[in-house]
């Protein structure tokens, strides 16, 4: 039997001293009406060598395409020994360090963590995880709403530029709490985030919070300097928004701002999945959130600390955790109990194997790629760049013909050129919005380049909207 | 130190002088212009173009060290683990069972590693065909009319779970249900769940016998009631028998039940949470389908719904048409309550469910519920002949149980963290301790189908030896853990002088 170790024997032995005869009997509590019978449509069970054949020509039916998407999610290279030793059983099969003694692996290496993330946004305190960065940035809003005694507002203001699933799973989650989502719109020209569009939004109630996305959606560079003092002129509190791996070259969160007590922003999140996560069709990764130190107390999930044990040694523990649904049940910060450990796991043997000049060579990488994928691009005629601001990483271009059907054909080529503005933003369409990461090679760029101008150059003769043979 | 039991690896004589000693953070370790050359690209790129008012201003400090410095400081730390891999590992409401290494090397296949979430659907109908059937088996399994696999983890599968109670009531236009009634047995995430939703929660006792009071229930119904949040078999170990008269009271009063499927693999297969009259449920794959617990994570929490509900599922869903799969948004799902993360789940998390659902097929399911329970019942049963006290003696164990160490805190003023201490120098990872709350001095004990009748004895010969540990030496049992990196921890101070991560100059305060 898969997974039971039972022999006849055993099972008998066990019978014997329960007091009952059969296994089924142990179930007697349960109102007969309620059992069922056969599971009829749950396949047979398969041994280790049939599902291996079925999973391995899944697999490859996905295939590998020559991918230039980002938006949210980035083709990094992985150390070989960041998933050797996140997979050893000791990490992969524990659980949440709630025996201190019996975890300190675990406990270490979230400290570790929560000290690499403190480092990376210059703030006091991370957390040891949540979901996704999308769902940090809903619970980053629930915090600043709790914490901000000075405006008391139940309002929070969003950048239309912000990435599109982000503002629609702050949406699900904050709204049933009653707190209001404004979206600040962008600069059509530049692509960034205008302050003096935001005055006229304050209206009567004002802000809890604004959230400030470095680099934003577009992958223009916002400037957070200006966001950030406006944010807290407002007696709003600065959320931002962040990629980890700029923030090896791009001002830290805990630096926005003029120089004073308030400096920077107030709460950092992001999405993790740079540091050493696979695409893996979007998850798991883990999302990531930091904060000055005297809002802490209002910080959702698991913290570690380090103390002492009982004869003075250091070691490290989970901590703080009156703010936790365990403890606290209905009166928590938040419900989250399972976080992403794994991955966080991942993300710290990453980061110690990058260190800092190996995390600012990666973000510079990445950055000079895009550049050059979007200079080699907009030598096709009608390819230009969409905004005209400075970017990060990630660059907006407007195409000559309907980005779905020029996505479309470059997939048939195995080539994914890219994300589609158009359903999000119908301002914006045609709009493509590219990245090419360290990964990306100089001929994989041209064959890139290639491919986009034969596709557009047989539409422009076809003259047709039907898809051009090539 | 006196007496420790059966020779094993924890008798602090057979422990090397190393082992314990204290393990430099990995900061600790660095030094300038040491690293791990190569992992990153060979050359620094050109970044000119990037404005200098938006460049990083003050010295990135991170660890600074090589390869093999960064392998064995993580796998050292692994070494300091408790993992099922290498330990019994009983916690309850848990369901610690053995991974299944294939579950793990099929969902790591290149092919799923690589694929982009925005890739299209034509690059992704293996991942599709592998998360619809998955889909159809939860549905097939959990007796409920369909299934989202949204849901990062059980808490944002009651998340999601509550919110379509929520819309479900708002669609109906009836915005007078405000309170979601929870048991006082419940796991902390459902009344926090409830809170997060904008309900209030509303606390529901435990009878004597382990079932919900039905009488307080009868009590607490009302126009106002939105649902009520249940675990069957409960978090006190036992079925409620009563399962379709609190659903006919609930529904009588215009609530709708939620399942919380914390407990699912002691009725995988035998019961369905569907056929008791549950509108909403959620799954933890990471408990029932055996996916990596990760240190804490990544869980997956698909929710499963009656036919009412589905209008509300979150997205995105998988559907076939005709040989292709493909996913569908909230485009196509006005009523959804929307999107849980930015990318829609936890994919690598449910493919390794799928695999480990295709292996155990529709006997092996009915297995695990079979044979968890059959553990259970028997270390309950030896654990009572034993002499010690089951909170619920005259009850069937479900696939878990609750013993109270009431009498021996009393008596020897041993207590069941005192125990649970100890029990890790006997090589045992700890059940639960103090959960749930109505049971004092419990221990909340869970074996899982994967572990051997051995294991199960070796586990009652320890809380046998370490009982008469605490008649001959009490303070043997109460400065436990022995044998481990580190003694017992200094919680207090820990939440008092907080150090929360590691400053290059000073510490956090």
């Amino acid at each position: 039997m898969p997974f039971v170790p039972h022999t006849d024997e055993d099972v008998a032995a066990m019978l014997g001293a329960i007091g009952v005869a059969t296994i089924d009997d142990l179930f007697d509590e349960i109102p007969r009406e309620l059992r069922i019978g056969e599971l009829a449509a749950i396949p047979a069970g398969m041994a280790e060598m049939d599902i291996t054949r079925l999973m391995q020509a899944r697999a490859r039916a996905d295939g590998q395409p020559l991918c230039f998407i980002g938006a949210g999610a980035y083709d990094h290279h992985i150390p070989a020994a960041v998933w050797q030793i996140a997979s050893r059983g000791e990490f992969y099969s524990a659980y949440t360090p709630y025996q201190a003694e019996a975890s300190q692996g675990t406990l270490q290496l979230l400290y570790e963590f929560q000290s690499m993330m403190t480092a990376l946004t210059a703030l006091d305190v991370s957390n040891a995880s949540l979901y996704d960065g999308a769902s940090a940035l809903a619970e980053a809003v629930l915090m600043a709403v709790r914490a901000n005694r000075k405006t008391k507002s139940h309002r929070v203001l969003v950048p239309r530029a912000l990435h599109p699933a982000y503002r629609r799973v702050l949406r699900g989650i904050v709204e049933s709490q009653g707190i209001e989502v404004i979206e600040a719109p962008f600069d059509r020209q530049g692509g960034q985030t205008p302050v003096a569009a935001l005055d006229a939004l304050v209206g009567d109630g004002g802000f809890a919070a604004i959230v400030i996305n470095q680099p934003n959606f577009f992958g223009v560079i916002e400037d957070v300097d200006v966001l950030t003092d406006w944010a807290h002129a407002q007696g709003a509190l600065a959320i931002a928004v962040v990629n980890p791996i700029a923030l090896a070259l791009l001002k830290a969160p805990g630096e926005w701002g003029a120089a004073g007590p308030e400096r920077g922003a107030d709460i950092a999140c992001g999405e993790a999945q740079p540091l050493g996560m696979p695409l893996s069709s979007g998850g798991p990764y883990a999302g990531f959130l930091c904060c000055k130190k005297d809002l802490m107390r209002q910080m959702p999930g698991r913290i570690v600390g380090r103390t002492l044990d009982l004869e003075g040694k250091p070691g490290f523990t989970l901590t703080l955790q009156a703010r936790e649904q365990h403890i606290r049940r209905g009166k928590a910060t938040s419900n989250i109990c399972t976080n992403q450990g794994l991955l966080v796991t991942a993300a710290t043997i990453h980061l110690a194997l990058l260190g800092t000049a190996g995390l600012e060579r990666v973000a510079a990488a990445c950055h000079a790629n895009t550049r050059r994928l979007a200079a080699l691009l907009c030598e096709i005629p009608g390819v230009e760049p969409r905004f005209d601001r400075p970017m990060f990483h990630e660059q907006v271009l407007r195409l000559p013909a309907p980005t779905a059907d020029l996505l479309h054909a470059l997939a048939a080529h195995g080539v994914l050129g890219g994300f589609d503005l158009g359903p999000d933003y119908p301002e914006l369409d045609p709009a493509l919005l590219v990245c090419a990461t360290e990964l990306r090679t100089e001929e994989e760029m041209q064959r890139y380049v290639t491919t986009l101008a034969r596709v557009i150059a047989a539409r422009t003769q076809a003259k047709c909207p039907v898809e051009p043979k090539i | 130190m006196g007496l420790i039991g059966p020779a094993t690896s924890c008798d602090p004589r057979s422990t090397p002088p190393n082992r314990n000693k204290p393990h430099m953070l990995i900061h600790e370790q660095s030094r300038p212009g040491r690293r791990a050359a190569a992992q990153a690209p060979l050359y620094s790129a050109e970044v000119s173009d990037i404005p200098v008012s938006a460049r990083r201003v003050a010295p990135l400090v991170l660890p600074e060290v090589s390869e093999l410095q960064a392998v064995r400081h993580y796998t050292r730390l692994s070494q300091k683990n408790f993992s099922i891999d290498t330990h019994f590992y009983p916690l309850g409401s848990c369901t610690m069972k053995y991974n299944p290494r294939a579950c793990n090397t099929l969902a790591m296949l290149p092919g799923f590693l690589a694929r982009h979430p925005a890739a299209p659907d034509s690059h992704g109908q293996g991942l599709l065909a592998c998360l619809f059937e998955l889909q159809e088996m939860l549905k097939e399994v959990t007796g409920m009319h369909a299934v989202s696999l949204a849901p990062s983890a059980g808490a944002q599968g009651e998340f999601a779970g509550v919110a379509m109670i929520r819309a479900y009531h708002r669609a109906r236009n009836d915005g007078a249900r405000t309170e979601i009634l929870v048991p006082d047995a419940a796991h902390g995430t459902n009344p926090a769940s409830a809170v997060m939703c904008g309900f209030v929660a509303r606390e529901i006792p435990t009878g004597p016998n382990g079932d919900v009071d039905i009488a307080a229930l009868r009590e607490a119904v009302g126009p106002q009631t939105a649902g009520i949040m249940l675990t069957n078999p409960s978090t006190v170990g036992v079925f409620d028998r009563n399962i379709q008269e609190i659903a006919g009271i609930v529904h009588a009063a215009g609530g709708l039940l939620y399942y919380d499927g914390a407990n699912l693999n002691a009725i995988l297969g035998k019961v369905r949470p569907g056929d008791m009259g549950f509108d909403v449920i959620h799954m933890n794959l990471h408990k029932t389908f055996s996916t990596p617990h990760g240190g804490g994570g990544p869980g997956a929490g698909p929710v499963g719904v009656s036919k009412r509900l589905e209008p509300f599922l979150p997205v995105p869903l998988v559907v076939q048409d005709g040989d292709d799969y493909r996913w569908v948004s909230e485009h196509e799902r006005p009523q959804s309550i929307g999107r849980l993360t930015a990318f829609g789940g936890n994919m690598g998390i449910l493919l390794r469910a799928y695999v480990y659902a295709r292996m155990l097929g529709r006997e092996g399911m009915k297995r695990v519920s079979e044979f968890s329970t059959l553990n259970a019942n028997y270390l309950m049963a030896r654990l009572k002949a034993a002499g010690f006290d089951a909170a619920y003696p005259q009850r069937r164990a479900s696939h878990e149980f609750i013993i109270t160490m009431k009498r021996e805190t009393k008596e020897l003023g041993v207590n069941a963290m005192d125990f649970a201490k100890r029990l890790l120098d006997y090589g045992f990872h700890a059940p639960t301790t103090y959960f749930p709350l109505l049971v004092p001095e419990c221990l909340l004990i869970e074996p899982t189908e994967t572990e051997t009748k051995e294991e199960l004895d070796d586990f009652v010969a320890a809380l046998v030896a370490i009982r008469e540990e605490a008649r001959t030496n009490p303070e043997l049992v109460k400065g436990a853990p022995h044998t481990m990196p580190v003694r017992r921890l200094d919680d207090v101070r820990a939440a008092r002088q907080l150090d929360l991560a590691w400053r290059s100059t000073a510490n956090c305060t």
